[in-house]
């Protein structure tokens, strides 16, 4: 039994140095691919490249003045960061990261780069755990008593629910394709053909929707800094609004690893099949977080091409658009399987 | 080892907590609330009993619960909502138009 | 140790269930029910009903007491406590009531003769559910989504404002 502890602790602590390390990473990115893309330089300064633009960042914000304003809800103020960042974490334990056959660590099978193989209900507790984190939003929204951080933080709740449906619907057609909710098996389902490739409906459905439940643009409007003073986090100063930027960064990370399990084949590679042992380990490792990666680097492009949707036209997209796109993309699903091409 | 006689007394415990929100709070909201944890309450008990006599046919149930609830929430809100905005308060005792 | 697991998981459910009912900030009220239904979605979960704790945390502490948070966001709390203290009647026969279940329930059910653990069932529910679902149960499954699709138009219906 301890050597089970020992194994999940070490994933842990892998999935914890990697959130850590992609952090800082992408906010070194966001800056100088924001540059790039505006035919500027952006921070070259601090570090070869700007490299430590990251850190020279952190060190602001922890030395920054952490002022709370007057009347807001303690309890509520200090909680509302600490569930973000939570709940944006905790979602790692169920994604496959690397394919781990034939390993012995301690004398026990790992079982792939996974913290908790063998949880039935995988997609399941992911999906719950997005519906949670809608808390963080409303709760700093409410717990800062000023009117636009409520009005923030209830649009941002409202577009975060809106959207999570659309994003539950396209996942359903992976699940059908796969017939099994745990993830392990979805990743496993696509040693032939990523499951973007015949759902692609519903991987544009969920690529949209990562958009707007990670509050990115063009659907940021809840935090937009030049439409409503910043949103549902503007009184929130030093460490707490660093958790709320981490949060961010680690929410975009899950989706991004989310989408490359479901649809964009996990650690497989097309075609070639990985091998079990330590080689195998490292190469899915590393096919994985390329992929994910991409992902990421898309939502960096995406930000800094797309103007902001109004929030009106976010809702309607959001119902009128994606579920019944969502909607088709399940109906063809379920006509490819009873054919039998899926 | 958790027997069913541990999951009924949990379950009638949040049942009763549930009752006395409804009848001893004047609040909507909490009356609603005291409304959701009983519906609970009956899920623990249902699930339990599946648990114990091996069948899935009380989780069935349970998920049928679930779905109702979420129902009678919706249109409990909504009827809050709209006589909030006629009284300017969620005191249940003041909707006593009707009365004899 | 599973025995340690419930006595904790139960001693939170009721304690937050007593100040989700008690306290007199509506948002206090939901935030305790939400740990309350965590509290049962572990339950589900030690005994077997895996599909049905992920459903609970999705269903309930995710999506119904988000509208309740809406609704008391968007009333002003401080103004839906605002009440008066209940009538002495209502209070006494109240108390009596809550408390008459309790006790009632606690001595009836702690000394059931039967004493077969509640294992958990063989893991994977959510395949056996959606069988039983779309085939013996498949009217209630209909008959619920109409339900649902009832109490959207009657919300929609009931908060729209003549114009």
């Amino acid at each position: 039994m301890w050597a089970e502890i020992a194994i999940s602790g070490l994933k842990l602590a892998v999935i914890a140095g990697m959130l850590l390390t992609v952090v800082p990473v992408m906010t070194w990115v966001e800056r100088r691919g924001a540059a790039f893309i505006q035919d500027r330089l952006g921070p070259n300064r601090v570090g070869p490249w700007g490299l430590l633009q990251p850190v020279a960042d952190a060190v602001k914000l922890l030395f920054k003045e952490d002022v709370t304003p007057a009347h807001v809800s303690r309890g509520l103020y200090f909680l509302a960061p600490a569930v973000a960042v939570f709940v944006a974490a905790s979602t790692f334990i169920v994604i496959p990261f690397a394919k781990g056959e034939g390993i012995q660590v301690f004398g026990v099978p790992l079982r792939g780069l996974i913290v908790a193989p063998d949880l039935n209900i995988g997609v399941l507790y992911l999906l719950a755990l997005s519906s949670i984190s809608v808390y963080g939003i409303v709760l700093a929204g409410w717990a800062s008593n000023n009117k636009y951080s409520l009005l923030g933080g209830l649009r941002s709740s409202a577009q975060l629910i809106s959207y999570e449906l659309a994003m539950t619907l396209a996942v359903l057609g992976v699940l059908l394709a796969s017939g099994d909710l745990r993830l392990t098996t979805v990743v496993e389902h696509q040693a032939k053909l990523w499951n973007a490739v015949p759902q692609f409906l519903g991987f544009l459905v969920f690529l949209v929707a990562a958009f707007a439940e990670t509050n990115r643009l063009p659907f940021d409007l809840a935090e937009a800094e030049n439409e409503l003073v910043a949103g549902y986090h503007v009184e929130l100063s030093s460490m707490k609004f660093a958790a709320f930027m981490m949060s961010e960064y680690i929410n975009m990370t899950t989706v991004s690893a989310l989408a490359t399990t479901l649809y964009l084949g996990g650690w497989q590679l097309p075609g070639i099949a990985i091998p079990d042992g330590w080689l195998g380990l490292v190469l899915s490792f590393a096919v994985f977080m390329a992929k994910v990666g991409f992902l990421l680097w898309l939502f960096v492009w995406v930000r800094w091409t797309l103007p902001r949707f109004r929030y009106d036209q976010l809702m309607r997209l959001g119902w009128k658009g994606l579920i019944p796109l969502a909607l088709l993309n399940l109906l063809w699903v379920s006509v490819a399987l009873a054919q039998g091409w899926l | 080892m958790v027997t069913l006689a541990h999951y009924l007394v949990l379950s009638g415990v949040l049942f009763a907590i549930g009752a006395g929100g409804v009848l001893l709070r004047r609040n909507g909201i909490a009356t609603l609330l005291g409304i959701e944890l009983m519906l609970n309450a009956a899920n623990v008990a249902l699930v339990a009993f599946s648990a114990f006599h091996g069948n899935l046919e009380g989780q069935v149930f349970v998920f049928f619960v679930m779905a109702v609830a979420a129902a009678e929430v919706a249109v409990g809100l909504a009827l809050l909502v709209a006589i909030f905005r006629k009284l300017q308060s969620a005191d249940v005792d003041r909707l006593s138009a009707m009365r004899w | 140790m599973e025995l340690a697991i419930f006595y904790l998981v139960a001693a939170v459910a009721v304690l937050s269930a007593l100040v989700a009912v008690a306290h007199r900030n509506p948002v206090v009220n939901v935030l305790s029910l939400i740990v309350t239904f965590f509290c049962v979605a572990v339950t589900f979960a030690m005994q077997g009903a895996d599909f049905l704790a992920g459903a609970q945390v999705l269903i309930y502490a995710g999506a119904i007491l988000v509208l309740f948070l809406f609704v008391v966001m968007l009333l002003g709390a401080p103004v839906v406590s605002g009440e008066e203290t209940p009538r002495p009647i209502q209070k006494t026969l109240g108390a009596f009531l809550a408390a008459a279940v309790a006790a009632g329930a606690f001595f009836l059910f702690s000394s059931l003769r039967e004493t077969g653990s509640n294992l958990p069932a063989a893991g994977n529910t959510t395949r056996a559910l959606g069988r039983l679902l779309v085939g013996p149960h498949l009217f209630a499954f209909e008959l619920v989504s109409v339900v649902l699709l009832a109490a959207l138009v009657g919300a929609l219906v009931l908060v729209k404002r003549k114009h």
